[in-house]
């Protein structure tokens, strides 16, 4: 069982209860804080370090080949909450070679910036690992169409990540090697 | 002794006039930099670095110079005072307009009439006499700010009335019944000080400030003859400035804005200029009683030359001194929290009051003994 125990308090001295000791000691507290380094971050110029996990604005992303990744499979535009992200399908065109086992990609990919609500749904349901959100943290614009990222603000921001799959690669040798697939 | 000064009446006015606008001016530049002193310390004693953007067009090419003084926001003032004059001036509906206009002049006035008497430096005349720098050396000079300094908190009470505002008017009675409280305790605690200036042996005597600057020199300052008096005139300095922590009529806690919760742009500047002239004027007031005016340092007489370099010296050493003073209001204030209402109460009317009367019959007997033992000798 546990023991209480009363702890009795001294009654304060006379110089503690006119309080002119602790507000010296307090007096020399904020001095001695005024020399202190500043922990202010200058915004503008001094940016913050950004997390790696940090969920800035959706972006689309290549691979180390520079090739797109996303598929204009529409997972991503369904999922969103607020309706963000409009994609305008698109087929692959037939004489780039270095994409041939891809049958879709997007040939409009919008995020409207005013809708977006940063809560990466979008990057977590995407089955190609094409859009993640990245450090971007600071978008503004003039008018509303300014706020619309398309397609290649949206490959401007993003770049390229590196890849663990290198899909297309892999399909291309499945063929090579005779299955369909 | 002004026989380089041509004659005639209208002459005389014309230098008075332009000389209370140079006292004004002087005031409201120290009162303008102390709301930045206010932002700047505050902002270092919170580990943060204050306001240090605004710079006038030019002068930021100029090498060093000019990013330091962007640094330190010696501009800022500048940039307040603009953005009081240019907000949008809002009058709610349902205020007394007339003493609602009539309230910021009333807190503003009183905080520059007390400037008047108020001393700040000497100059050495050629002939060797010596006159006392001051709008008006009125013999009675310290009554005087105390009539006229409480008369600021008419202005206050006024604003918090005529605002028909339940925080307004909380203000306004919590600073009137805080003024009443501390304005006793304020004067009993000057008496001794007068009592101890006059005591024989003593030359220069009299109610006026200089006098008591001047009992000062080459001698104790007065705040080490007598410290109880010059605390409790501290602290009752800063309830009638309604400074932290004392400032109840505010109390941005639990009353939004206190007094002026209703007043906006210019008239809530002009409210806030009126605060920070109080704190330039009680700090100045407190450097001539306590402080040693315009001289040196205790049991020294003033190292500076009898001539126009020891005037401004010593006006420089009175404004260093004040200077400090409102850092010292600024520190407080970014160090203790508020008190809550009642113990304000209780602090000035069951504390200080009874300690300044202490006080007075203490220094009471001290100056009739030390009366009886001089006049023996003779
Ligand atoms: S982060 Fe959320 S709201 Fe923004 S685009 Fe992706 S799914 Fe839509
Ligand atoms: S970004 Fe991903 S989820 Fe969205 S359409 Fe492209 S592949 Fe599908």
């Amino acid at each position: 069982m546990a023991k209480t125990v009363v702890l009795n308090r001294k009654p304060l001295s006379f110089s503690e209860r006119t309080y002119l000791p602790q507000i010296v000691t307090g007096l020399k507290t904020t001095f001695s804080n005024m020399f202190k380094p500043k922990v202010t971050l200058q915004y503008p110029e001094e940016k913050p370090v950004i997390p790696n996990n940090y969920r800035g604005v959706p972006t689309l992303v290549k691979d180390p080949n520079g090739r797109e990744k996303c598929v204009s499979c529409q997972l991503c535009e369904f999922v969103c909450p607020p309706k963000a992200i409009r994609i305008t399908p698109g087929s692959v065109p037939e004489d780039q070679n270095d994409r041939e086992h891809v049958e879709k990609a997007p040939q409009e990919f919008e995020i409207n910036m005013l809708r977006c609500i940063y809560c990466g749904y979008c990057e977590e349901v995407c089955p190609e690992e094409a859009i993640f959100l990245q450090d971007v943290y600071s978008s503004s614009g003039f008018t509303r169409e300014e706020m619309v990222n398309n397609k290649a603000k949206l490959y401007e921001l993003g770049g390229t990540m590196p890849d663990r799959h290198y899909k297309w690669d892999k399909k291309k040798n499945a063929e090579s090697a005779g299955n369909s697939h | 002794m002004m026989d380089w000064i041509p004659q005639g009446l209208w002459f005389e006015v014309c230098l008075k006039v332009f000389f209370a606008f140079m006292m004004v001016g002087a005031v409201m530049t120290m009162a303008g930099y102390s709301v930045l002193a206010e932002r700047k310390v505050s902002a270092w004693m919170q580990g943060r670095v204050g306001p240090n953007r605004t710079v006038l067009p030019f002068f930021e090419y100029i090498p060093i110079f000019g990013p330091l003084l962007k640094k330190l926001g010696i501009f800022q003032p500048l940039a307040d005072g603009l953005k009081f004059l240019f907000k949008e001036e809002i009058v709610p509906g349902h205020v007394n307009k007339l003493y609602y206009y009539l309230a910021p002049l009333i807190a503003l006035v009183p905080a520059l009439t007390t400037m008047t008497v108020l001393p700040f430096g000497q100059i050495y005349w050629n002939d060797g006499t010596v006159s006392t720098l001051a709008l008006a050396d009125l013999e009675v000079g310290i009554l005087f700010v105390f009539a006229v300094s409480s008369l600021g908190v008419y202005g206050i009470a006024l604003a918090g009335w005529s605002s028909n505002s339940k925080y307004s008017f909380l203000g306004g009675i919590r600073s009137s019944a805080q003024m009443i409280s501390y304005e006793l305790a304020m004067g009993l605690s000057l008496l001794p000080v007068f009592l101890w200036v006059c005591a024989p042996g003593v030359t220069e005597s009299g109610l006026s400030l200089s006098a008591i600057a001047n009992s000062q020199a080459g001698g104790p300052w007065l705040f080490l003859v007598q410290p109880l008096s010059a605390l409790i005139f501290l602290i009752a300095l800063f309830a009638e400035t309604n400074r932290l922590p004392f400032d109840m009529p505010e109390s941005e806690t639990d009353l939004v804005g206190g007094f002026h919760t209703e007043y906006g742009s210019f008239k809530f500047g002009i409210f806030f200029v009126a605060e920070y002239a109080h704190i330039v004027i009680g700090s100045a007031i407190f450097t001539v009683i306590f402080l040693g005016g315009w001289h040196f340092l205790p049991f020294m007489n003033d190292p500076w030359p009898s001539n126009w370099i020891g005037s401004l010296l010593g006006v420089g050493w009175f404004l260093a001194k004040t200077i400090f003073l409102i850092f010292f209001f600024i520190w407080i204030r970014w160090t203790l929290p508020r008190f809550r209402y009642d113990q304000v109460m209780h602090l000035g009317w069951s504390k200080l009051l009874p300690l300044a009367l202490a006080n007075l019959i203490v220094y009471l007997l001290i100056v009739t003994a030390i009366d009886q033992s001089t006049s023996a000798n003779f």
